[in-house]
């Protein structure tokens, strides 16, 4: 092992202990990104190394432990091309609020990571500067939108990273790339610098190798901030040791998200866990959520109407890409037409039309009133139970272009994370199994506000299973030199 | 199912230019996601309210004070052309039509 395969509560102790000089932490990490990154691509942006490497200082510890972020979260100086043409020379005039809050612990950003274009997307192959690859088995996708995140930190390239979820798109990719992913309770994370995909459904959050790590990361980043109208302001988590007792813990198996269309390896994994559960005290029975099987449609209605407003604002005047036109209206319309990929296309007319003079009743405001059915089976089911678990993804990482063709096949597995997002909750992907080397991710649901919880119930479960240890072997040498 | 000509109406409605085979692309891929969002009609809603929003939080206001923000120079840093200060764009009126 490395120390690129190290966790950052690791390397940090190391550092205390004064074990390990800092630097080689993060050329550690260097070496990787060289080795690995001409076939992963993980990134959109590499910092200069040397740069990376004279960000290290004396006494502050977290300048020594890269992290990676999400080419959709503004650092200031650096390109945030959201993996979209019409970004492509975008360069970011302020940081986002997580990054200022990172920058007072001195936390050493060592690049930005690929995505799906504006994070629409489940594979990260809908980004206009290529795919990225997943550790695990080069030929299958890492997850998205926030592959890049997840990838990076499965094969060392960074210890950590942030990405950001609309309807699973930190869970989903960690479960992919076996590595620890929280999507906050909305209104926890300040959303302020994040470019905007679905305002009412995205938050910022952790991607790392193991749970310690999460709830670290996490507790850097969450917090008020005035300059996010929808971030609360309430006592935010601290960080203290987690200990990992389950005993007594009511555990709720969600019986809906385990039904037809889930890999029978998945559902074994899934199985085990309860049974790892159990093992450690807790309780576990099944609960139904009757409203859950709608969120597919209720989420891409909701969704794309948000984001078909939110994307307004590329048009070409201010900011990107911009092509040519006798009017200015035909400059946007040609804009809009060259700078978006198909993904983003397809989201911007089905959001428009769903929220068009005539549908807007019969799609919108339904699916709004199923966003309230759904919430409230949620509010429901932690009546009886502390968490809810199922699935991250019902099924296993995918090959690349399996799945591109057929946009609803590939909406239709986002099933177990979507919910999540209309209720507002926090849920958290932690490795819980391998099916022939591919990782599987367990979801834990929590009411509002139970992150602490959600860290305590999935420490408890990790400690008990060899899973967060495992890392992607590349054969031992890169790939294809 | 959805019409070109509806398709066409999107399209100019989302300012977003489509060649001819995309039109047909989206036709019939919004026909897919939408003939699945049907199933929203199996349970009757009528009594049902909207949720607009997660948080019970509304009318989020700040104090009315100046504060330091961008220069001009850095708000118009990544425009595609800009003139004196401004950001340039082709004639509104005219040209087609």
């Amino acid at each position: 092992m490395d120390l690129a395969d190290l966790t950052a509560h690791e390397l940090l102790d190391l550092i205390s202990k004064k074990e390990v000089s800092p630097q080689d932490i993060v050329k550690s990490c260097i070496e990787r990104i060289e080795r690995y990154e001409p076939i992963i691509k993980a990134y959109l942006t590499v910092r200069d190394p040397e740069d990376v490497i004279n960000s290290v200082r004396d006494n502050e510890p977290y300048s020594a432990i890269p992290i990676a972020i999400k080419d959709n979260i503004l650092v200031k100086g650096l390109p945030n091309t959201c993996a979209s043409k019409i970004l492509s020379n975008f360069i970011a005039p302020y940081n986002a609020t997580v990054i200022e809050r990172l920058n007072k612990k001195a936390f050493n950003i060592i690049g930005k990571t690929n995505l799906d274009e504006f994070a629409m997307g489940s594979s990260t192959e809908n980004s206009a500067f290529g795919p990225t690859r997943n550790p695990w088995d080069i030929e299958r996708v890492p997850g998205g939108s926030s592959g890049g995140s997840a990838a990076s930190v499965a094969i060392g390239s960074a210890i950590w990273a942030l990405g950001s979820d609309t309807g699973g798109s930190i869970r989903q990719p960690a479960s992919f790339c076996g590595v620890v992913g929280l999507k906050p309770t909305y209104g926890t994370v300040s959303r302020y610098g994040l470019v905007a995909f679905a305002s009412s459904l995205d938050q910022i959050g952790p991607i790392t190798k193991d749970v310690t790590d999460c709830a670290l990361l996490y507790s850097f980043i969450n917090g008020y901030d005035p300059n996010d109208s929808t971030s609360l302001d309430i006592e935010p988590y601290r960080y203290s040791p987690l200990k990992g007792d389950v005993k007594g813990l009511r555990i709720g198996l969600i019986k809906e998200l385990l039904a037809e269309g889930v890999d029978p390896f998945v559902n074994k994994c899934i199985e085990d866990a309860v049974r790892t559960f159990e093992d450690l005290g807790a309780i576990v029975e099944e609960v139904s959520l009757p409203h859950i099987s709608y969120s597919v449609p209720t989420y891409y209605i909701l969704a794309p109407a948000e984001a078909s407003s939110n994307l307004a604002r590329f048009d070409g005047v201010r900011y990107g890409f911009r092509a040519s036109g006798k009017t200015a209206e035909e400059m946007m319309s040609n804009t809009r037409g060259d700078g978006f990929g198909p993904e983003v296309k397809r989201r911007i007319m089905l959001g428009t039309y769903v929220l068009s003079a005539g549908y807007y009743e019969a799609f919108y405001l339904k699916a709004l009133k199923f966003r309230n059915l759904i919430a409230g089976d949620f509010k429901r089911a932690f009546e009886r139970f502390d968490v809810l678990i199922s699935p991250t993804s019902p099924i296993l990482p995918f090959k690349l272009g399996e799945k591109v063709e057929n946009p609803l096949e590939m909406y239709l597995a986002d099933i177990c994370t979507i919910p999540i997002n209309l209720a507002g909750l926090p849920a958290i992907s932690i490795p819980c199994g391998f099916v022939n080397d591919l990782p599987v991710g367990l979801q834990i649901i929590g009411p509002v506000f139970s992150e602490s919880k959600l860290f305590e119930v999935a420490y408890g479960f990790e400690q008990a299973t060899p899973f967060h240890k495992r890392r992607p072997q590349l054969g031992g040498k890169p790939y294809g030199l | 199912m959805l019409s070109v000509e509806e398709v066409i109406h999107i399209e100019r409605l989302a300012r977003l230019r489509l060649t001819d085979k995309e039109r047909e692309m989206y036709r019939r891929q919004l026909n897919d996601v939408l003939n699945y969002a049907a199933r929203l009609d199996e349970i009757d809603t009528s009594n049902v309210l909207p949720m607009y929003h997660v948080l019970p939080v509304t009318n989020v206001l700040r104090e009315d004070v100046p504060r330091e923000n961008f220069s001009q120079e850095e708000a118009l840093s990544n425009a595609p052309l800009k003139e004196s200060g401004f950001f340039v764009i082709p004639p509104i009126l005219g040209g087609e039509e």
